[in-house]
C-alpha cells in the first residue's frame, strides 16, 4: 500500500472537511439575505456569506485539484449527495432565529480562526496560501459574532434567554469541530493540517471568556454529536442541497 | 427608477426667499442640509429619496429568492455581492433622507403602514434563474437611466449617494446581461428560459419610469426643483433605444410586435405598457404586494428583540462608564 496514495486520499476528504462546512455555513448565512432585524446586518451578514463561499471555492478547487478526476469545485458543490459531504454538523443547523444564527457562527468562528492560523504553517504550501487569505477574513467574523453574543447575551431579558437557548441547543453540536479520526491522525502526522484537538485550548479559552462577558453559561451536558465529517448527517442537509443544488441537476451538464 | 409617480408638495413659503432659491438652483448649485430650502422641496425629496430606499430594500427580495439556487459558486457569490450592494445603497439614501428631518425608523414604519410606496416592478416574482438576468439587464439597466441623471441633482446628499449608487449598478447590470448570454448561448431550454423572462420582465420595466408625460402631473415642480431631471417618457424612449439592440445580439425578441425603428424621430416606436395594470400594482393588487410587505414586516417584527437587546446592552455600557468616572 503506498503511502503517498493514502496521504493524497486523506488530503482530498480533510479539503472536503473544510470546503463543505465554509460551503454549508455560508448558504446558511445566505438564506438571511433581506430578512435580517436591521439593515446593517442585512449587510453584515451578506459580507460573511461572501467570505465563506469564497473560502469554498478555493477549499474545494484544490480539493478537486488533488483528487485529479476531472472534477472542479462547482461539481463537488452541486453534484455530490448528501453522504459525499464533509460538513460538521454544527453547520447544517437550520437557522432557527437572529440569535441561534449568531450563536452557530460565533462557536464555529471561534474554533474556524485558530484553525486557520494554524494551517498557514502547513506543509502544503497551496494550504498554507489559502489559510493566509481566509485567516483574514474569519478574524473580522470572529471580532463579529463574539461582539454581538456579548451584546446580546448581557441585553435584556429576552435577548439573553433567546442566546441561552441557542447555546444550550447548539453546545451538543461542538465536540465533533475537536474531534480526531483517522483522516486527521494522517493529515496531522503529515504536517498538512493540524490534529483537530490541538484547537480544543484556544477554542475553550475564547468561548469562556466571550460567555462569561455574555453573562452566559455553557451546558454542563458532555454527550456531543458526530458524523458530519464522516459523512453522516442530519436530516436537514439533503432539503438544503435540494435547493442549492436544483438547478445543476435540473439541467446537467449546462453552463451558467 | 426606483421613484415613481412622487407628488410634488406645494411651498407655502416667502416669495423672496423661493425666488432666491430658485436662483441658486437655476445656477448649479448645490443644496446642503443646513441651508433654507422650501416646505415643499424637503417633504417631496423625504418622499422621492424614501421611496427609493425602500425599493432597494424590497427589493432584495427577488433576487434574494434565488441566492439559495444559484447554479454555481460565482454566480451565487455574484449574486450575493449584488444584493449586498442594494442593502448598501438603501443605507444611503436613508442616510441622505436623515439629513432632511426624518429618521429611518419613521421611513421604515411608513413602508409597512402603506403610507410610502417603492417601485412596482418588485412586486413581479422571479421564478426561474433567467429572471436573475432579466432584473439585473432590464430592472437596473431602467434605474441607471434614471440615476446618471440624478448625479446631478440639486439635492449635495443625494446627488452624492447617486454618484456611488451608480457604478455599482452599471456592475449590476453589466452582470444581468451576462447571465443572459449565457442562456442565450446555451442549451435551448436555456434559451427559452431566457426568453421567457424577458416576455414578463419588457412591460414591467417600461413601467418602472412612470406614466406618460400627458398624464403625469407632478412633473413640473419636481424639475424646476432639479429633483427630477427627464420626463418619465424621454427616459421611456431612451431605455427602449438601448434594449432592444442588446435583445437582438442575445437573440432574443423584445414581446411587442409594434418594436419598429423609426427613422424620422430617430428612435424606436415600441407599445405603451398597460397602464391599467400598473396602477393595479401601485394600489397594492400586483403578484406579490402582500408577500413583499408581510416578509419586511416579519424581518421588522422578529427582528425587535434583537433591536431592544442592542439598546439595552449600550444603556448598560453608558451606566457603568458613569459609575466608573
Amino acid at each position: 500500500m503506498a503511502v503517498a496514495l493514502d496521504l493524497d486520499v486523506a488530503l482530498f476528504e480533510g479539503l472536503c472537511r473544510l470546503g463543505d462546512s465554509t460551503l454549508v455555513l455560508g448558504h446558511r448565512v445566505s438564506e438571511w439575505c433581506g430578512h435580517a432585524p436591521v439593515l446593517e446586518e442585512d449587510i453584515a451578514l451578506a459580507n460573511v456569506a461572501l467570505d465563506l463561499i469564497g473560502q469554498t471555492q478555493l477549499w474545494l478547487g484544490l480539493a478537486a485539484e488533488v483528487e485529479g478526476r476531472g472534477r472542479d469545485a462547482d461539481r463537488l458543490a452541486f453534484r455530490r449527495d448528501v453522504w459525499d459531504f464533509r460538513n460538521l454538523l454544527l453547520v447544517e443547523r437550520p437557522n432557527g432565529d437572529f440569535g441561534h444564527t449568531l450563536m452557530r457562527q460565533f462557536l464555529f468562528d471561534a474554533w474556524h480562526q485558530p484553525m486557520l492560523k494554524a494551517l498557514e504553517d502547513s506543509h502544503d504550501p497551496r494550504i498554507a496560501a489559502i489559510a493566509a487569505k481566509a485567516g483574514k477574513e474569519v478574524a473580522y467574523h470572529l471580532e463579529r459574532s463574539a461582539d454581538l453574543v456579548i451584546r446580546l447575551g448581557d441585553g435584556t431579558a429576552e435577548s439573553h434567554g433567546r442566546m441561552q437557548t441557542a447555546l444550550d441547543r447548539l453546545w451538543p453540536y461542538t465536540g465533533e469541530m475537536m474531534m480526531s479520526d483517522d483522516t486527521d491522525r494522517a493529515l496531522a502526522e503529515a504536517g498538512i493540517i493540524p490534529a483537530p484537538d490541538s484547537i480544543r485550548p484556544q477554542w475553550d479559552a475564547v468561548v469562556a471568556e466571550v460567555l462569561a462577558e455574555a453573562t452566559l453559561k455553557a451546558p454542563d451536558q458532555a454527550y456531543m454529536h458526530k458524523g458530519g465529517k464522516q459523512g453522516t448527517h442530519s436530516e436537514h442537509l439533503g432539503h438544503m442541497l435540494a435547493t442549492m443544488q436544483w438547478l445543476q441537476r435540473a439541467y446537467p451538464d449546462s453552463t451558467w | 427608477m426606483y421613484a415613481q409617480m412622487v407628488k410634488s408638495e406645494a411651498s407655502n413659503d416667502d416669495p423672496a426667499l423661493l425666488a432666491a432659491f430658485q436662483a441658486r438652483i437655476d445656477a448649479g448649485e448645490k443644496i446642503e442640509p443646513k441651508e433654507w430650502m422650501p416646505e415643499g422641496y424637503r417633504k417631496t425629496l423625504i418622499r422621492q429619496i424614501g421611496q427609493h430606499a425602500h425599493s432597494e430594500i424590497v427589493g432584495q427580495l427577488p433576487e434574494g429568492n434565488w441566492i439559495t439556487r444559484a447554479p454555481t459558486l460565482e454566480r451565487k457569490a455574484i449574486l450575493l455581492a449584488k444584493v449586498q450592494d442594494e442593502a448598501g445603497h438603501g443605507l444611503y439614501l436613508y442616510c441622505a433622507a436623515e439629513t432632511l428631518g426624518v429618521s429611518r425608523d419613521e421611513l421604515t414604519e411608513a413602508l409597512l403602514s402603506g403610507k410610502m410606496k417603492y417601485s412596482s416592478i418588485f412586486n413581479y416574482p422571479t421564478l426561474t434563474w433567467a429572471d436573475m438576468g432579466a432584473v439585473g439587464w432590464l430592472v437596473d439597466g431602467a434605474a441607471i437611466m434614471n440615476q446618471v441623471p440624478l448625479q446631478r441633482t440639486s439635492f449635495g446628499p443625494y446627488a452624492r449617494a447617486m454618484v456611488r449608487i451608480c457604478k455599482e449598478e452599471s456592475f449590476h447590470q453589466r452582470q444581468g446581461y451576462d447571465i443572459m448570454m449565457k442562456l442565450a448561448q446555451g442549451t435551448p431550454e436555456q434559451k427559452a428560459m431566457a426568453q421567457d423572462a424577458l416576455n414578463r420582465f419588457w412591460y414591467p420595466s417600461l413601467m418602472m419610469f412612470g406614466p406618460s408625460d400627458k398624464d403625469s402631473v407632478h412633473s413640473a415642480q419636481s424639475m424646476a426643483w432639479k429633483i427630477k431631471m427627464n420626463t418619465n417618457d424621454e427616459l421611456r424612449q431612451k431605455f427602449v433605444d438601448q434594449t432592444v439592440p442588446q435583445a437582438e445580439y442575445l437573440g432574443l425578441t423584445v414581446p411587442d410586435p409594434a418594436v419598429k425603428w423609426n427613422e424620422e424621430k430617430g428612435g424606436y416606436d415600441f407599445s405603451e405598457p398597460d397602464w391599467a395594470e400598473f396602477f393595479e400594482v401601485i394600489k397594492g393588487n400586483g403578484p406579490c404586494n402582500a408577500e413583499r410587505i408581510e416578509a419586511r414586516q416579519k424581518a421588522w417584527d422578529d427582528g425587535a428583540w434583537f433591536r431592544d437587546g442592542l439598546m439595552a446592552h449600550a444603556a448598560k455600557q453608558r451606566t457603568a462608564k458613569v459609575a466608573a468616572e
